[in-house]
């Protein structure tokens, strides 16, 4: 318990000093993940609409995929990137392999499954309350999907929090396609891989503690502007 | 509703861009290379980087992994350098055809660590001597079995020694399939014995009860190569600004630099070029 | 089963706007509604009543083209297609405020960009919610929700004005606003399809009433005669001394 009390201590120091390189690495983590994500929801949030409002054969095997797919491990994901972006492999010749570009790329396919299945059941949930007055409005089925997902737009925000914990939060995808290069594409979760490695546990988990704290922070401030939004809401007379 | 959209489009355009513009800006000269873990966290990077960018103004971004890993990335053109420690590995590399040839540039050496109280006796001995100590007794002996240049060789001086660790040693040959920090972590956790290079354990901070208890046996010399990826073979290679690199570190003045880079005041690497 | 006809003189309809001849709708085994005949016209006030399960709020549905079914006819007024509103016992609001409920409600139906803000304000006044406009649709009383379910029905000048119980759920004074203001709406010369329970409101109402039993239309009467203590239209003459019929 002695490494856990030294590490709490080492993240306050670390934080106070704010630290160039702690910032940079901080700022990308921020940056690639929250691309990830926006670029994620906006195929992600289309998908999960599109499934829960279309009827094609096969429409059960399709959401059948996406569930499975939600535990891809992001390891299997990163290897995949990387030997799509390979100079060897198709996509080699835009030369993005060991770029933050690859790692939004990599993550945004990881959290697209994710925000695609969770915006599913937000949009079926929202069309058995209102999808038939929808309808007699003029909405055809993806236009109420749409209106839906605004409908419930502080659902769509959890989801999205959701996919981005899970992005920020994962490591064996930016290693492999962004290569854990100092200054260019170290992130938190792959500088924890590396202290780890070399044995300097206190720094390690002082990092993890960062990253928590980074986050919460991210989590504070949503539910900030959450509340001061959404006062009189719900006021049934 | 239309100017929602409008709002979360703009949104979304900017924040790609800032994500990926630094990716645009970087377009000034670099390389990648494909080096080794330990290599990277002794720190000699750190030290040998900044010298060659004020030279010649390349940055060198290094991608560190394992060897089997490196060479890899290297096998697929992905790295336009190769710079690890595993000879024989390396000669395969340019026989398959991805590097027009291997040159020594440096070496260090690897020490036999273990609980300082020393239960295998193997203090003082040669290494070959020592393993075979080490293969009697009962005492835990941390493989990294994750096939990198550490690895090789400690498999090369069991074989030298005539041993086959799996089965002389059974029950105490322990392959954590880890790099080099974890293994020694593993090995202070359970007092065991493990083969390190010098520079990984000079930072090493959790030592707990280890010792170097055998060192400076020539069979624990470890050689590193440097080799330009061939662009016969892999087109998108930056190949003359890898030769650069590789012409700077063989060079007289890269020489000077690996061999002034010391740690508690003890050289770790020891420049060769030419041998 | 005889039906009992109508008895107004042709001359005082408006336009026929919506027929059925002989229509039916089928839930897989079940027949919902079968062998409806009629037409809606121009300034008509049309209550619909009978037991629950007679099929009312289905045969709504069918006029509004929300459920398939054979035998349906739109006639085109003055040579343009059909426009239909719907309003429900519980009206469905988005968490928007009332004047973006109103503007998704023009724009579901194409009406242009540059008319959709003037409508908006215009339906909102003529319903008395022009003050609550920036407020959460949600955050309104019950009455105040209906009465934004028929701004936003009746921003698009509809020719019929289908209502599926309107004032079921309501407290008894916001039941008197909203009649109010639908039957305002129906002299401003929208035609009105009422689906009721409450069989004053029908007397107020409307100025035909229709009586389904089982899937039929048993009664399709003006409201004085339906209502006509002394001579009470025959097929209905159980349901109005109020025992209804349970399937």
């Amino acid at each position: 318990m002695n490494t856990v009390s030294d590490s709490l201590a080492l993240a306050l120091q670390l934080i106070a000093q704010a630290d160039a390189r702690l910032l940079a690495i901080v700022g990308l983590s921020l940056r690639v993940s929250g691309s990830a994500c926006l670029l994620g929801a906006l195929f992600g949030l289309s998908l999960g609409a599109w499934l829960a409002v279309a009827r094609f054969p096969g429409q059960r095997v399709a959401v059948w995929l996406l569930n499975t797919l939600l535990a891809l491990p992001a390891v299997v994901v990163g290897l995949t990137v990387y030997l799509l972006l390979s100079r060897a492999g198709p996509l080699g010749a835009f030369g993005i392999l060991f770029t933050p570009a690859a790692m939004v790329l990599a993550q945004t396919i990881l959290v697209i499954p994710l925000i695609a299945a969770l915006a599913r059941r937000l949009v079926q949930e929202a069309l058995a309350d209102g999808g038939d007055q929808l309808r007699s409005m003029g909405a055809g089925r993806f236009t109420s999907a749409l209106l839906l997902l605004v409908h419930e737009r502080f659902g769509v925000l959890t989801v999205w929090l959701t996919a981005f914990g899970r992005a920020i939060a994962e490591v064996g995808a930016v290693m492999i396609v962004g290569g854990n290069i100092d200054g260019v594409t170290r992130v938190m979760t792959t500088a924890i891989a590396l202290e780890t490695s070399k044995g300097d546990l206190p720094l390690a988990l002082a990092l993890g503690a960062v990253l928590l704290g980074v986050v919460g922070l991210l989590n504070a401030l949503i539910a900030l502007a959450q509340w001061r939004g959404g006062v009189p809401r719900e006021a049934m007379a | 509703m239309k100017p929602l959209f409008r709002h979360l489009a703009a949104t979304l355009a900017l924040t790609l861009a800032a994500a990926l513009v630094p990716t645009a800006q970087a377009q000034d000269k670099f390389i990648t290379m494909a080096s080794t873990t330990s290599t990277e966290q002794s720190g000699l990077f750190g030290h040998l980087l900044p010298v060659f960018k004020q030279a010649t103004g390349i940055d060198v971004r290094v991608v560190a992994v394992g060897t089997g890993q490196a060479l890899d990335i290297g096998r697929r053109g992905d790295a336009d350098v190769v710079f690890v420690h595993n000879t024989a590995a390396e000669e395969k590399f340019v026989a398959e055809g991805h590097a027009a040839r291997r040159q020594n540039v440096m070496y260090n050496d690897f020490v036999l660590v273990g609980p300082a109280d020393d239960p295998a006796g193997t203090k003082g001995r040669d290494i070959g001597a020592a393993l075979k100590a080490l293969a009697a007794s009962p005492v835990v002996f941390v493989s990294r079995g994750d096939k990198s240049g550490t690895h090789s060789a400690e498999l090369r001086l069991w074989k030298a020694a005539g041993l086959d660790p799996a089965a002389a040693k059974a029950a105490g040959y322990r392959e954590c399939g880890c790099g080099m920090g974890p293994a020694l972590n593993m090995a202070s956790s359970v007092g065991g014995y493990v083969l390190t290079d010098r520079g990984t354990w000079i930072s090493f901070k959790n030592r707990g009860r280890l010792a170097v208890l055998v060192e400076g046996d020539r069979n624990l010399f470890n050689q590193y190569g440097v080799m330009v990826v061939d662009p016969a073979k892999h087109p998108g290679v930056k190949a003359d600004l890898a030769q650069q690199f590789a012409d700077w570190v063989l060079s007289r003045d890269g020489q000077a630099t690996i061999a002034a880079y010391k740690i508690d005041g003890q050289q770790l690497f020891f420049p060769n070029a030419g041998e | 089963m005889l039906r009992d006809e109508p008895l107004l003189p042709l001359m005082q309809m408006g336009e026929p706007l919506l027929s059925l001849h002989d229509a039916q709708v089928r839930f897989g085994s079940v027949t919902a509604l079968d062998s409806v005949t009629l037409t809606l016209h121009r300034g008509e006030r049309v209550a619909v009543v009978g037991a629950n399960g007679a099929g009312k709020t289905t045969l709504l549905r069918l006029l509004h083209g929300l459920v398939p079914g054979r035998g349906r006819t739109e006639h085109r007024p003055a040579g343009r297609p059909l426009v239909a509103a719907m309003l429900f016992q519980r009206p469905f609001l988005l968490h928007l405020s009332a004047r973006w409920n109103v503007w998704v409600s023009l724009w579901l139906r194409g009406v242009p960009r540059a008319e959709r803000a003037a409508r908006c304000a215009l339906a909102l006044q003529r319903v008395g919610l022009a003050a609550l406009g920036g407020r959460s649709a949600r955050s309104l009383s019950g009455g105040q929700q209906q009465r934004l379910a028929l701004a936003r029905a009746w921003a698009l000048q509809p020719d019929i004005l289908f209502l599926d119980e309107p004032t079921a759920s309501l407290d008894p004074s916001a039941k008197r606003e909203v009649e109010a203001l639908i039957e305002a709406l129906g002299q401003d010369g929208v035609t009105l399809v009422i689906c009721t329970h409450n069989l004053g409101q029908a007397k107020r109402l409307a100025t035909r009433v229709l009586y389904l039993e089982a899937g039929r239309l048993r009664v399709d009467w003006p409201t004085e005669r339906f209502f006509d203590p002394q001579y009470p239209p025959p097929a209905a003459a159980a349901f109005l001394k109020g025992e209804l019929p349970w399937q």
